[in-house]
């Protein structure tokens, strides 16, 4: 261990490296500021640039940088115009913005930084003591218990969707699945559902689909909807003083950090629940544990309710790379899409990694504290200039990023064709969304999609048929959990739902 | 029925079709070596049809209700009309254009244009700071992806050849 986390600081600390995290960091600062662009759309466009590199540490350090940084610009336009880029950072505009209101924007850039960056290193701690523990237990696993486990995976996914949506979730996962099928597999040299299109050989691009699943919808959106992109900026971004924080205010924060870090990690670990749930259960754990004054601060501007999401959110996203680097399971869409790209550059993720390849899975992990440190001492100093982007005006903000979509599929390809795939399926991801159907299940469906059915095929070649289920006891047990998983909710809520009638009935 | 429904229903299609290449229609080319194994391409497709079907008529029949308070998060389908619709069909035009033409009529003036006419459909009006920054994102983007990512992007048109 101790080796391979030397390998890992002579690699993350050269030259190139270190330059890979400051910009990717500056990258996704700056888009993960504009409304609308999350974490995942900004990978997604990262991504060719990210295989042009060739060097998997050095892709993969500069894509985690490109999504720290956005989780951080994302909390900065959250704060300064109420208007959350991202889903995980809805919780920090509760306080964060009646703070800025008040004339504390510095104030409160200043605490999402610190509490960000707290979060993020504690985080990368934990995923330093655990990643190496659960990757020498999953060296154990078999084909078969590695299709048991994405089982699970996917169905984690599903089961975390919310109330009424776990069907909905489940229904865009075997889409996924299903269109991972199509092309030819690895296993049999044999093009399938191609439907004669020439194009289809080689199956859906995945960063094409990565595109039109998240980033075109996203501009979709912010030109049907101009309210979305309305750049409140000129009044509030262009005084912002006042970044020190008192003693007495860290004194206060200081707890909640500490919690929401082991917290939101432990979150960010499980498949399926992230930063978003991190960030509200954080805000809400804390608002119950403190005392009654304090808890009229919360929602006008509590630096306690600021600090609990975005330390909670940083150390899921951190936590949501141990199953990546781990078991090559992505938790999330954006770990889903780094899995992605990691493929693309000849790097299996799973508990090969740490052995096979220690200067990436280290290089990755020391580069978060480093991006961590970049962040918080980079952008404090400098988010009042970037904050001007916020005015940039969407006449020439939205062509832009459909260009930077197109490109990015196109680049990859260097086939029109693919960039009329992108858009067909891109208005079809729109439609989905309409309908409120969750679109990363889908993505990580697809992912995992050929991984699955190959670790399937070979327990099946190897036991000569189905019999593997019955014979492995762990691998019974994870599908028999998987099925838990996604039964529970809707027992859970029938349950619910009877009582409330017995009640109604006077029971 | 809602517009979820109707997805349901168009996937429940889907994977009707689906199954039927993978039950009846794919297995029909399989050299015989290949059908001793335990294995065949269509296995796993007929296990995802399958599930599909059920998955897709849970959702269809509505067995999962779903909480009266839960909000669509984004737009309201229903409300479609009263959102700028125009534009965004217009820029999906421009996007499907922008498709056949990189090609014929080469990186450069197809993305110039394609930033022009989606700035004028957005309603910008400052027509010589749009034709200014249009060309120069052109211009820029073609040599960052060119010269500093090494992939060829054709510049020009494609019966002016080999200029650059």
């Amino acid at each position: 261990m101790l080796e391979g986390f030397l390998i890992g600081i002579t690699t993350a600390f050269s030259i190139t490296n270190i330059l890979m995290v400051i910009g990717g960091c500056l990258i996704g600062t700056f888009i993960g500021m504009l409304p609308g662009l999350g974490p995942m759309s900004i990978i997604a466009i990262m991504i060719p640039v990210a295989i042009t590199i060739g060097d998997p540490s050095a892709a993969l350090i500069l894509l985690a940088g490109v999504y720290y940084g956005a989780v951080f610009g994302g909390s900065t336009s959250s704060i300064l115009i109420n208007a959350p880029g991202v889903a995980s950072t809805v919780a920090t505009s509760f306080d964060g913005y009646p703070m800025a209101r008040r004339g504390e924007a510095g104030k409160a850039l200043t605490i999402a930084a610190i509490s960000s960056f707290c979060g993020g290193t504690i985080g990368a701690i934990l995923l330093m003591i655990f990643a190496p523990m659960l990757a020498s237990v999953a060296l154990l696993f078999h084909s078969a218990e590695y299709f048991a486990l994405m089982v699970v995976g996917l169905s984690a996914i599903a089961a975390f969707a919310g109330t009424g949506q776990v069907g909905k979730a489940l229904m865009m996962t075997i889409l996924g699945l299903i269109m991972a099928t199509v092309g030819e597999g690895a296993l049999f040299n044999m093009p399938r559902f191609t439907m004669g299109i020439m194009d289809l050989q080689s199956g859906f691009n995945f960063i094409t689909l990565a595109m039109a699943m998240f980033a075109l919808p996203e501009a979709i959106f912010l030109v049907l909807d101009p309210a979305r992109s309305k750049t409140k900026g000129d009044k509030d971004s262009g005084k912002i003083s006042g970044l020190r924080i008192s003693r007495a205010e860290a004194r206060a924060i200081a707890p909640v950090i500490g919690r929401q870090s082991i917290q939101g990690f432990l979150i960010g670990v499980l498949p399926g629940a992230g930063a978003t749930i991190a960030s509200f259960l954080g805000y809400a754990v804390e608002r119950n544990l403190a005392t009654k004054e304090e808890q009229k601060h919360f929602g006008h501007g509590s630096i306690k309710g600021l600090a609990a999401p975005e330390t909670a959110n940083n150390a899921a996203s951190t936590g949501s790379f141990v199953p990546l680097l781990t078991l090559g399971i992505p938790g999330s869409g954006t770990t889903a899409i780094l899995l992605g790209a990691l493929i693309a550059l000849n790097v299996t993720p799973g508990p090969r990694l740490m052995v096979d390849k220690p200067e990436v899975f280290w290089a990755v992990i020391i580069s978060m504290y480093l991006g961590n440190l970049i962040l918080l001492i980079l952008n404090l100093p400098l988010i009042p200039y970037i904050a001007k982007i916020l005015a940039v005006p969407r006449t020439f903000l939205i062509p832009f990023i459909l260009f930077f979509t197109l490109m990015g599929s196109y680049i990859g390809q260097n086939n029109s064709t693919e960039l009329l795939i992108l858009i067909g399926l891109g208005v079809c991801a729109t439609v989905l969304r309409f309908a409120d159907y969750p679109l990363a299940p889908l993505l990580i469906g697809f992912i995992l999609g050929r991984m699955l059915e190959d670790n399937f095929a070979r327990s099946m070649q190897l036991y000569d048929g189905i019999g593997f289920i019955l014979e492995r006891p762990m691998t019974l047990g994870l599908l028999i959990l998987a099925g838990v998983l996604v039964l529970l909710p809707s027992y859970r809520a029938r349950r619910a739902r009877m009582r409330a009638r017995g009640i109604a009935d006077g029971d | 029925m809602a517009l979820d429904r109707w997805i349901a229903l168009v996937f429940l299609i889907l994977c009707l079709v689906y199954g039927f290449a993978a039950f009846f229609a794919m297995d029909a080319g399989l050299p015989p070596f290949m059908q001793r194994n335990p294995i065949w391409p269509s296995t796993f497709p007929k296990i995802l049809a399958c599930l599909g079907v059920v998955v897709s008529l849970a959702v269809l029949l509505g067995f999962e209700k779903s909480d009266k308070g839960h909000v669509a998060s984004d737009i309201n389908y229903r409300r479609l009309h009263e959102y700028k619709l125009g534009q965004a069909l217009l820029l999906i035009g421009a996007m499907v254009a922008y498709a056949l033409l990189l090609r014929p009529i080469g990186f450069l003036s197809a993305t110039f244009l394609f930033l022009v006419v989606g700035g004028l459909t957005l309603g910008e009006r400052r027509y010589v700071l749009l034709v200014a920054i249009a060309a120069f994102a052109a211009g820029v983007v073609w040599y960052l992806v060119q010269q500093v990512l090494g992939i060829f992007l054709s510049p020009l048109p494609s019966f002016l050849p080999h200029l650059l």
